[in-house]
């Protein structure tokens, strides 16, 4: 049923400035790039990709940033929030050599995906790209995995000065990638894909959500592609077809805003 | 039918909707100024049916008049939703709505959690003879008038309708609803109260119909638990000339319009009636 379901928070954990991850207990099965529902009772509901699954401990990764991740930021052990789902279709791993592109927030629902990857084991290349090293989180538990563990800042404070796309673009030019997975902001994404050419190509996209349930039409791209049920994640050759991608996304109220 | 509110923000997903089948697309309900809607939860689903609390979110006449514009080049009649809180409102919606070429109005004058709007009009049988009357006069295509199943006074105000010479009769909007939590004892919505649909709300959608039927001359469109074909010719028998499919799209895809098409067909075959015609009304007695 579509209903939140009151859970408990186990641990709220500091990731890096401003930046924390919460998990909660949840049974069933999630897989990697799907997303959840939740409902902090009285402020908001919003959708947040996984960013930790164990067989019945899920946790979500996020930024505080808007009224509804600032509510959430301020929960401690033991709050309840609502929660529903998981939904969407998730990542399928193809090829061998696997590079993933995550920016910002978006490495953490890539932490998933990167740690089934080491699990087949499928040799990978992950990129973090952040604005700046202060930002940066998860790098322990990327190199955990055997991935190679690359870091882009745009200030150039660690790692590579620029942004992830650009530092993908080299590593495609020198190794061989097979395919490669992302998630991040829109712009860095569609710029990546435009790099990929006929590359198996897969991101995760963010759009307002609402109903979640794929008839409200609020996340709707493209010809009618619902990124709450026909994604988040969306292949390269979709992607190519969404006049949307890269360009503009929707607010609560249908009016188009430009990234 | 599409109806309005689902699978219609933007021109790509309503021609999805065209092409899963849809015979018409109503719009979502449009106004004059852009509106948000409400915060999440908006919508939740229960045992029998979905409970929503939009709050009539959508980016205004003039920006949705693109959205329509795209699809002019499919030959899918659009019958445009419009809101507003009085005749004049009603008018200049119905005047834009013309210009961007849909075939008919749809007047919303139901929507069960909107301050000042659907309802809220829609109890008032001199307001919506008054609304009705303006936009016929202003405007040449047909005029449909969506009525609420939440009012007594049911049948004043299909008649203050039908006075004012509206073409027809859409029913029925939601069911007014609220679902609590018990863990943390919130109501659900974050509007606290929304409209019901889906399976559960049928029977009281072909009561609606069955009722205004006995009561105006002018043809019903029949909307509100429409999950299968044989729900639609429920609702023909009641008295419904066609149907809008909404919450199915939740409870079997995109692709019901084309479902329910084909199980309208199979069960007129296996019962021997070859129009929708002679199903029309069939329960009246």
């Amino acid at each position: 049923m579509n209903n939140p379901i009151i859970t408990p928070l186990l641990a709220s954990t500091i990731e890096a400035t401003d930046i924390k991850t919460i998990t909660f207990q949840y049974p069933g099965d999630v897989i990697p790039g799907q997303f959840f529902m939740v409902w902090i009772p009285g402020v908001d509901e919003i959708p947040m990709s996984v960013s930790q699954i164990t067989k019945s401990v899920k946790g979500i990764t996020f930024r505080n940033i808007g009224d509804a991740t600032r509510a959430l930021y301020q929960l401690k052990k033991g709050d309840k929030i609502g929660i529903r789902g998981p939904y969407g279709n998730g990542f399928t791993l193809t090829g061998k050599r696997l590079l993933f592109v995550g920016g910002g927030t978006g490495i953490a629902m890539l932490a998933p995906v990167v740690e089934q990857a080491r699990k087949k084991k499928l040799p990978s290349t992950v990129i973090m790209g952040v604005k700046t090293k202060d930002q940066l989180f998860f790098e322990d538990r990327f190199r955990q995995t055997g991935a190679t563990v690359l870091i882009s800042t745009d200030d150039g404070s660690l790692g590579y000065k620029g942004f992830a796309s650009d530092l993908a673009k080299e590593i495609m030019q020198k190794e061989r990638v097979d395919a490669v997975y992302t998630c991040g902001p829109e712009r860095m994404m569609s710029s990546l894909l435009s790099f990929c050419k006929t590359l198996p190509f897969q991101a995760s996209l963010e759009r307002y959500m609402k109903c979640a349930i794929g008839i409200c039409g609020q996340c709707c791209v493209g010809n009618g592609l619902r990124v709450c049920l026909d994604g988040p994640i969306f292949d390269g050759n979709t992607l190519k077809k969404v006049e949307d991608f890269g360009v503009y996304r929707r607010d609560a109220s249908g009016r188009k805003i430009l990234f | 039918m599409l109806a309005s509110g689902i699978m219609d923000e933007d021109a790509g997903s309503m021609q999805r909707m065209m092409e899963c089948g849809a015979g018409a697309i109503v719009t979502k309900s449009i106004g004059v100024q852009p509106r948000e809607g409400y915060a999440n939860p908006t919508v939740v689903e229960l045992e029998y049916g979905l409970l929503n609390a939009m709050g009539l979110p959508n980016p205004g006449i003039e920006l949705y008049g693109e959205e329509i514009k795209k699809l002019r080049t499919t030959n899918v009649p659009i019958i445009g939703s419009i809101y507003a809180a009085d005749a004049d409102e009603f008018v200049s919606l119905a005047e834009k709505m013309q210009r961007f070429d849909v075939n008919a109005l749809e007047l919303n004058v139901s929507c069960p959690h909107a301050k000042q709007y659907g309802l809220e009009v829609g109890c008032d049988p001199v307001l919506v003879q008054e609304i009705v009357t303006s936009v016929k006069q202003n405007v040449s295509i047909p005029v449909f008038v969506k009525v609420s199943p939440n009012i007594m006074n049911l049948v004043q105000i299909v008649q203050a309708a039908e006075k004012a010479t509206a073409d027809a009769i859409v029913a029925i909007n939601t069911v007014k609803a609220m679902k609590i939590d018990l863990e943390t004892k919130h109501p659900v919505l974050a509007n606290k109260t929304g409209g019901y649909s889906g399976k559960a709300i049928k029977p009281i959608g072909v009561r609606c119909v069955y009722d205004i039927a006995q009561a105006v001359d002018i043809p019903i469109i029949g909307v509100g638990g429409i999950t299968t074909g044989e729900d639609a010719i429920e609702y023909f028998m009641a008295g419904a000339s066609a149907v809008q499919i909404g919450s199915a799209v939740y409870y079997r895809g995109p692709d019901v319009f084309k479902s329910v098409c084909e199980e309208i067909k199979t069960w007129m075959r296996n019962h021997g009636y070859t129009t929708i015609k002679e199903l029309i009304g069939a329960a009246f007695r």
